[in-house]
């Protein structure tokens, strides 16, 4: 059994799902839209955001008679803690204030 | 990614991390202390109800450590072992695997401060003591320290971000 994570590696590891998650960072859309302009077929896309969903990076959600694909940012979130661990992310954010208030400071 | 540079402990009881920060010693502690909402992941890393707008030290020894909500909660997250400011700061952290409070808990944090010149402050910090999660210390420390694959997973990150 896969974690979400690694399946949400697995998925990245593909260029067209990287592509088609790309196009949803604007903000969501069908898979008509997201189709157009791509080299793949509308099938071809829904296949690949089915594999994004069930690696929990896109969320799918009813406008009318539209069903809107969009970023699920709980998964990029979970991908990002796991990347980093929570002391590595924590220390990271602290060093980037510690280093803007360092600056502030000497300009006064 | 390349930067803070973070060690990996070996002791499976405590979690290191050292960051090298561009900022003298003062101001790195200042910020740590007395400006913790302005770094803290507070989005996800809280245990109230309400959403968290700050992370509070009360600056002394037997402080409390704790979030404050946006409805002006606020939630105890440990307290303070150790004052001694600019360079050496202990917070116990009573936070259950469930995230919840327990002040029975007391894992420990410590975090020192040394100046690397006059404008860089070398900062350690340990989180020690996990093994008091009893059957969930390994479970706890992946989430305090980092896990994976790093060589496969730094490689599709810059993949995924060279591209973004």
């Amino acid at each position: 059994m896969l974690t979400y994570e690694e399946q949400a590696f697995d998925a990245l590891g593909d260029p067209t799902r990287r592509a088609v998650l790309k196009r949803l960072r604007g903000g969501g859309r069908s898979v008509g839209e997201i189709a157009e302009g791509m080299e793949v077929s509308r099938p071809a896309v829904s296949q690949h955001l089915k594999i994004l969903k069930a690696a929990r990076l896109v969320t799918v959600h009813a406008e009318g008679t539209r069903r809107v694909y969009a970023v699920d940012t709980r998964g990029i979130e979970s991908l990002r803690k796991w990347l980093e661990g929570f002391w590595d992310e924590a220390l990271t954010a602290f060093k980037a204030v510690a280093e803007r208030e360092a600056i502030k400071e000497r300009k006064q | 990614m390349t930067e803070p540079t973070m060690s990996r402990g070996t002791d499976a009881n405590s979690v290191r991390k050292v960051v090298s920060v561009q900022a003298p010693q003062a101001v790195a502690w200042r910020v740590f202390t007395e400006k913790m909402g302005a770094w803290w992941p507070l989005a996800y890393y809280k245990i109230g109800k309400a959403n968290a707008v700050d992370a509070v030290i009360e600056p002394h020894v037997g402080g409390r450590w704790y979030e404050r909500g946006d409805d002006e909660s606020m939630c105890q997250w440990g307290s303070v072992l150790a004052w001694e400011p600019h360079s050496r700061l202990v917070l116990s952290w009573d936070i259950s695997a469930d995230w919840q409070y327990d002040p029975a808990l007391k894992t420990e944090i410590e975090v020192r401060f040394s100046a690397d010149g006059s404008d860089r402050t070398r900062v350690e910090l340990e989180h020690r003591h996990l093994d008091r999660y009893g059957a969930r210390r390994d479970e706890m420390r992946r989430i305090f320290d980092t896990e994976g694959d790093w060589g496969k997973l730094l490689e599709m990150f810059a993949r995924v971000a060279a591209e973004a």
